[in-house]
């Protein structure tokens, strides 16, 4: 032994140490394996499908229950606590025209994300597995453009900045474009060439060749518009993102940065698209979502629950700046309206 | 009585002649043991974190990096207090303790936080100082119970324990994600578990050390925490240290190129740190070993020029196959941080007094992360400016000059010194009023 300094004696001699050590790790892993096998018991084992009653038949408010992890309905002018349950497992939900698509986070040593396509009786019609962790999902009106946003870790600058990656698929011809990315941009009139760029949160007009998505470079956010045929896009403003166009086409919803409060940076916003007039919604508190109109006067979008932790709920508020937030669905997230 | 032999400048490290043959000190395998458990339990945390505050909590990535670079520098003055601390009177064993019981209670209260923001903060936080507390303090333990001949092998033999529960820690924590279909609650409480069990393993098989008993305690020679600087040879080291820390553009540049030059598929990135961790792991044993025999002082300078391969590699316009260009870089990153980390540490822990070792240690330590902090800002600065391929141009010139650097200011011997104060002999311990 080379030790410097002869240690203090040991209060415990080597079989005591021992005796300690093999109660603690008894003690520690009867701990550990208890929890664990509760949390396995707490998750019913169900993962994934639909339950053959449960399909997609407006008009409802479809969400993802925070409670089960899946898809559930209840009806548009609700009141709270008759919902159906029985949904596909989805981390993210959207559906429109008779197709849904839902995220399902698929965790690992590489998080990888299923962008599940479904069809009107939620039946799986496509999936593809990227690299990623879920956020954004969006179909066309149509039901055959649909857009789907996940975070890749380490494709940026920062270490812990989140990258993202958006993908589009024509379910029509089938074409899937992996990412976005590419797409030739023009900020303030110029051809912006930057390694940078990250795309998110797209939101299709009606004719499932235009769209808005959220693009982020150097640092700025811009609301940009997208050709799917002429395959360009153009930034319109700054400080827009998560667009969500209106059933009308006229009016999109937005998060507009206001603070550089890292809690709740940002506010609700509408833009109208032919004045180019933006005005805040009245709910006041910070939202990180990609809102979901209900109908031409009413936007959806989820807040954290009261209940912390995993939980959040549905609020509702009219589009044109007035009235309330109108809590619609307690423990739920990705609301969307199913005609 | 045998006392300490660092701070011995009368001699270079002498050849290990039985340092092949000799065990690895009971206090390093102990400490490497506690390492490695508090590394699977920290580790288990940091891999699902992410998943956990975007998908479990609907976090923003913008929250969650505001979340991670939270406390980073903070970190710094806290490590300097605890190697401070830990030197007066000895209690390196009871302020290691304190970082490690810190790191194991944060889970707890990543538990309890549920979704709130601030109480994940405040977890992390503590997570973090708890970190910044005990590092210095262990390192100065290792340095105390090795004999001076075979420090780097007792780092390296440390660190490769310490990187085995780093590369432990994701499994686990996927398995248990698997296996409870994502129940992240379940991967808090085990990993608190298994801190606990380090935090009782350094309890029972890490001696506290005492100080010799001529050695009066009242009066550390490191009157200030920056009492170490005083000495010209570990001032030299620092500097040197930082100097070199401000050419290494940092780990996750270097994935990032890596990615960017393969165009790998997003989802393989978090295995390329594995892969450099693997190689370290590997290494660093040899490395120690290699650095008790040769003096430290090389195997650090060429540790780095195997930084400067990196950085080379990723300028050469290979198009081969993409093996070609993954396999020798993750390798020299790993031969980067076997011959560097460890023996850096075993370089300045010859030259410490024994009463001032964590405090030496930590403000060694703070100022290497603080230049590698800056060094990835400019780098990141640059290449937002310049581009990746000029940016790395003006890396590799920068690591060139901070070579030259290093060789001129890093200490040949310990006895190149000059005016470097005596041993602490513990005859005539040498008060200074501070």
């Amino acid at each position: 032994m080379t030790a410097r300094f002869p240690g203090p004696p040991n209060p415990l001699g080597p079989r005591a140490r021992i005796a300690v050590l093999v109660a603690a790790v008894l003690l520690l892993a009867a701990g550990s394996v208890g929890y664990v096998l509760h949390s396995e018991a707490r998750s019913d084992g169900q993962r994934g499908a639909a339950d053959a009653s449960f399909t997609l038949d407006g008009p409802a408010l479809y969400f993802r229950d925070t409670a089960t992890g899946r898809v559930a309905h209840q009806p548009l002018a609700g009141t709270r606590g008759d919902r159906t349950t029985g949904g596909p497992v989805c981390d993210r939900f959207h559906a429109a025209g008779g197709t849904a698509l839902c995220l399902r986070a698929k965790p690992g040593v590489l998080p990888k994300t299923y962008a599940i396509v479904l069809d009107r009786r939620l039946r799986e019609v496509r999936r593809i597995t990227v690299p990623g962790i879920p956020t954004r999902a969006r179909v066309s009106a149509s039901g055959r453009m649909l857009a789907w946003t996940v975070f890749a870790t380490g494709d940026s600058y920062a270490t812990t900045a989140f990258s993202t990656r958006t993908a589009v698929l024509d379910l029509r011809t089938g074409y899937l474009i992996k990412s976005i990315e590419e797409i030739p941009l023009t900020i303030d009139g110029a051809r912006h060439h930057a390694p940078d760029v990250n795309y998110w949160g797209v939101t299709f007009a009606r004719d499932d060749n235009r769209f808005y998505a959220t693009v982020s470079t150097k640092g700025r956010t811009y609301l940009v518009e997208g050709d799917m045929k002429n395959w360009s896009a153009t930034a319109l403003r700054q400080n827009a993102e998560c667009p969500s166009l209106s059933p009308d086409n006229t009016r999109i919803a937005f998060k507009k940065k206001l603070s550089g409060d890292p809690a709740a940076p940002w506010r609700l916003y509408v833009l109208d698209l032919r004045t180019m007039r933006e005005w805040p919604l009245a709910e006041t508190r910070g939202v990180d979502d990609q809102a979901a109109w209900l109908d031409d006067g009413t936007i959806a979008y989820a807040l954290p629950g009261a209940g912390g932790g995993r939980t959040s709920d549905i609020w509702t508020v009219p589009a044109d700046g007035t009235g309330a937030p109108h809590k619609a669905v307690a423990g739920g997230s990705s609301p969307v309206a199913v005609g | 009585m045998y006392l300490a032999t660092t701070g011995r400048r009368d001699t270079s490290a002498p050849p290990s002649t039985g340092g092949a043959g000799r065990r690895v000190p009971g206090t390093v395998l102990a400490l490497g043991t506690v390492s490695l458990v508090t590394d699977i339990s920290s580790e288990m945390v940091t891999a699902v974190l992410p998943l956990y505050l975007v998908l479990g909590l609907g976090l923003s990535p913008l929250q969650f990096g505001f979340l991670d670079g939270l406390f980073n520098g903070g970190s710094a003055v806290v490590r300097l207090l605890a190697g401070h601390a830990a030197d007066r009177g000895h209690r390196h064993k009871r302020v290691a303790g304190i970082g490690y019981a810190l790191s194991a209670c944060s889970r707890l209260g990543l538990l309890l936080a549920g979704g709130a923001a601030t109480g994940i903060a405040a977890a992390l936080a503590t997570d973090r100082i708890g970190k910044g507390i005990r590092t210095a303090p262990r390192d100065a333990l290792i340095t105390l119970s090795s004999p001076p001949d075979a420090l780097g092998r007792s780092f390296g033999v440390h660190r490769a324990m310490d990187t085995t529960g780093a590369l432990l820690g994701p499994l686990a924590a996927f398995a248990l994600l698997g296996a409870t279909a994502d129940a992240y609650d379940a991967v808090f409480v085990v990993s608190f578990c298994v801190g606990l069990l380090g935090v009782l393993l350094l309890v029972l098989y890490v001696p506290g050390h005492r100080p010799a008993p001529s050695t009066p305690v009242s009066t550390p020679r490191t009157g200030k925490a920056f009492g170490a600087l005083r000495d010209p040879a570990f001032r030299r080291i620092v500097a040197a240290a930082a100097l070199l820390g401000a050419a290494t553009i940092g780990d996750a540049f270097v994935y990032l190129l890596l990615q960017r030059r393969l165009n790998l598929p997003v989802g393989w990135f978090p295995l390329l740190p594995l892969g450099a961790a693997a190689c370290y792991l590997v290494l660093a044993v040899p490395a120690g070993r290699i650095a008790d025999r040769a003096g430290r002082r090389l195997p650090f300078l060429y540790g780095h020029l195997a930084l400067l391969a990196v950085y080379t590699v990723l300028l050469a316009p290979a198009d081969g196959p993409p093996l070609l260009l993954l396999v020798p870089v993750l390798a020299l990153l790993g031969v980067f941080y076997a011959t560097t980390d460890g023996v850096l540490m075993a370089l300045a822990g010859s030259v410490l007094p024994p009463d001032g070792s964590a405090g030496g240690l930590a403000l060694l330590q703070t100022g290497q992360a603080l230049s590698r902090m800056l060094a990835a800002a400019g780098f990141g600065a640059a290449w937002t400016v310049w581009g990746p391929r000029p940016a790395l141009w003006a890396a590799t010139s920068v690591l060139l000059a901070a070579l030259a650097g290093g060789w001129a200011l890093l200490p040949r011997t310990a006895s190149d010194a000059p005016g470097s104060a005596e041993p602490p002999g513990d005859q005539n311990p040498e008060r200074r009023t501070a």
